[in-house]
């Protein structure tokens, strides 16, 4: 019975898109739906499968990202009492691992991949460009908890970081800067975003002083902007190489 | 049917392998460094268990139905030749998809569930559902301002990376007169509105427009509308935040 509620929450997330693209398919283009029955099939899985990712993501993905990032940071595992940003070690080894696992996992990363390879004639090979966003990704989500336990302003990351990007883009061979930073949006996926989301909000409530609030967002951002910075250095450096 | 069982097994595949990391990485540090007991053990089973058939169906039916009807109708309004129409669908294009995208949902909801527990605003389930309701309608509206600007950008042929530059010039002016707590979900927010149901509806738009257009290449200039996309919405948020 604990489905019905839910399942009719999400006819409202699913409601807009199915809307649009009936009024435009039949109102404005004026022709008639291919396959109806196989459409509606698909819409309807997609209003269950919306249903059944959310109550998993409050049941599981939530859950483990608060608690890991409770039992990294709590006083008996750490084992101390005064505590530096240093002793957090295995909190950015944990940050860093699952950005770099995630991303070397993503399907959508693949895509992006052989089209580059495409853009580049053969010479930016999928594998390489692979790691090169995963380790963009692994930085980024470790430098991201990192702020979180030092409590220094997301500005200060991201200015910089920007900064870099736009350096980056003034030497960087013309064909690849779409497809770089592009990079850095696809990488972030839907179970990856909800279990990091949690994971920076427990550690801005479980570390002294952070506040949830003002600390603990800020770990997606850095994982899309790094990417850009890493693949933007990658076929710079093959550039050169090929020069 | 034997094909759509196939297809079927091949999304869940994909999803197995979107989750194994996390369940790998995170075993890994449980047995081997903390070597603490998962609470709730069994119900954190069952939620994953949910993720896994969730994921698959939702993207078997983006599959099936959305993205190929999608994709058609970018190409129809390509053709269509009416400036007006193609932008108009590029708007509600963008807007609807971002409604739909389940890793916005959950930001939203983290978001709105900080912004109580921390006194922003009230603590009852309505205060946090408008919350969370407004942030994803901005977020939306932004999306389908950048898919409009991506359109008119193939269609001029302009540089995508002035548009970035130009587009972070305005994030860093926004950004100093923003609220510090909304700061983090803006930025975040960026990352979240590119995902599964955005970014292949928004690439066909993107890629079938610049392969129809003479001298434009769909690699270089069929790309880059993603990118437009995780702009705009970062200065949505924080205007949200200003307004709030």
């Amino acid at each position: 019975m604990s489905f019905i509620a839910p399942f009719l929450n999400m006819l409202w997330d699913v409601a807009p898109i199915i809307v649009i693209i009936f009024i435009f398919q039949l109102l404005v283009l004026k022709q008639k739906l291919p396959n109806a029955k196989k459409v509606l099939l698909g819409l309807l899985l997609v209003w269950i499968g919306l249903t059944f990712f959310i109550l998993g993501l409050e049941k599981a993905l939530f859950p483990l990202g608060r608690l890991m990032a409770e039992q990294l940071t709590s006083l008996d595992f750490l084992g101390k009492d005064s505590l530096v940003w240093s002793d957090y070690y295995w909190v950015y080894i944990f940050a860093g691992s699952i950005g770099f696992a995630t991303t070397i996992a993503e399907p959508s990363l693949l895509a992006v991949a052989i089209k580059a390879n495409q853009v580049s004639g053969g010479s930016v090979k999928p594998w390489p460009l692979r790691i090169t966003v995963a380790i963009g990704v692994a930085i980024g989500i470790a430098l991201g908890s990192y702020r979180i336990v030092v409590g220094l302003p997301l500005h200060y990351f991201i200015l910089i970081g920007y900064l870099v990007v736009i350096i980056q883009t003034y030497f960087a061979p013309k064909q690849f800067i779409a497809l770089a930073y592009d990079s850095g949006g696809v990488t972030t996926s839907t179970v990856t975003v909800p279990l990091v989301a949690a994971l920076g909000l427990g550690l801005a409530s479980t570390i002294e002083g952070r506040s949830p609030l003002i600390d603990g967002f800020g770990l997606i951002a850095f994982a899309s902007l790094f990417p850009i910075m890493s693949v933007l250095a990658y076929v710079q450096f093959k550039h050169l190489i090929n020069k | 049917m034997n094909e759509a069982l196939r297809k079927l097994a091949d999304t869940l595949l994909d999803s197995v392998k979107d989750l194994l990391p996390i369940v790998i990485v995170i075993g890994f540090f449980q047995i081997a460094v903390l070597q603490r007991s998962i609470p709730d053990f069994s119900s954190i089973i069952l939620g994953t268990f949910y993720v896994l058939i969730g994921l698959t169906l939702f993207i078997s039916g983006l599959k099936s139905a959305l993205f190929p009807i999608g994709e058609n109708l970018a190409h129809a309004f390509v053709e269509k030749s009416s400036l007006f129409w193609l932008l108009t669908f590029a708007f509600a294009l963008g807007f609807s998809a971002t409604i739909a995208e389940p890793a916005l949902i959950a930001v939203a909801q983290k978001a709105a569930q900080t912004a109580s527990t921390s006194n922003l605003i009230q603590n009852t389930e309505s205060a946090i559902s408008s919350y969370a309701v407004t942030l994803r309608l901005s977020v939306a509206f932004s999306v389908g301002l950048a898919v409009m600007i991506g359109v008119f950008r193939i269609l001029k042929g302009w540089p995508i990376q002035w548009i970035v530059i130009g587009g972070y010039f305005l994030v860093l002016l926004t950004s100093l007169v923003a609220p510090d707590w909304i700061i983090g979900i803006a930025f975040d927010s960026g990352g979240v509105t590119t995902s599964t149901i955005t970014v292949p509806l928004v690439t066909a738009l993107g890629v079938g427009l610049a392969s129809s257009i003479r001298g434009r290449n769909p690699l270089t200039d069929g790309f880059g509308m993603i990118a437009i996309c995780a702009l705009l919405p970062i200065i949505a948020v924080m205007i949200f935040g200003i307004l709030l």
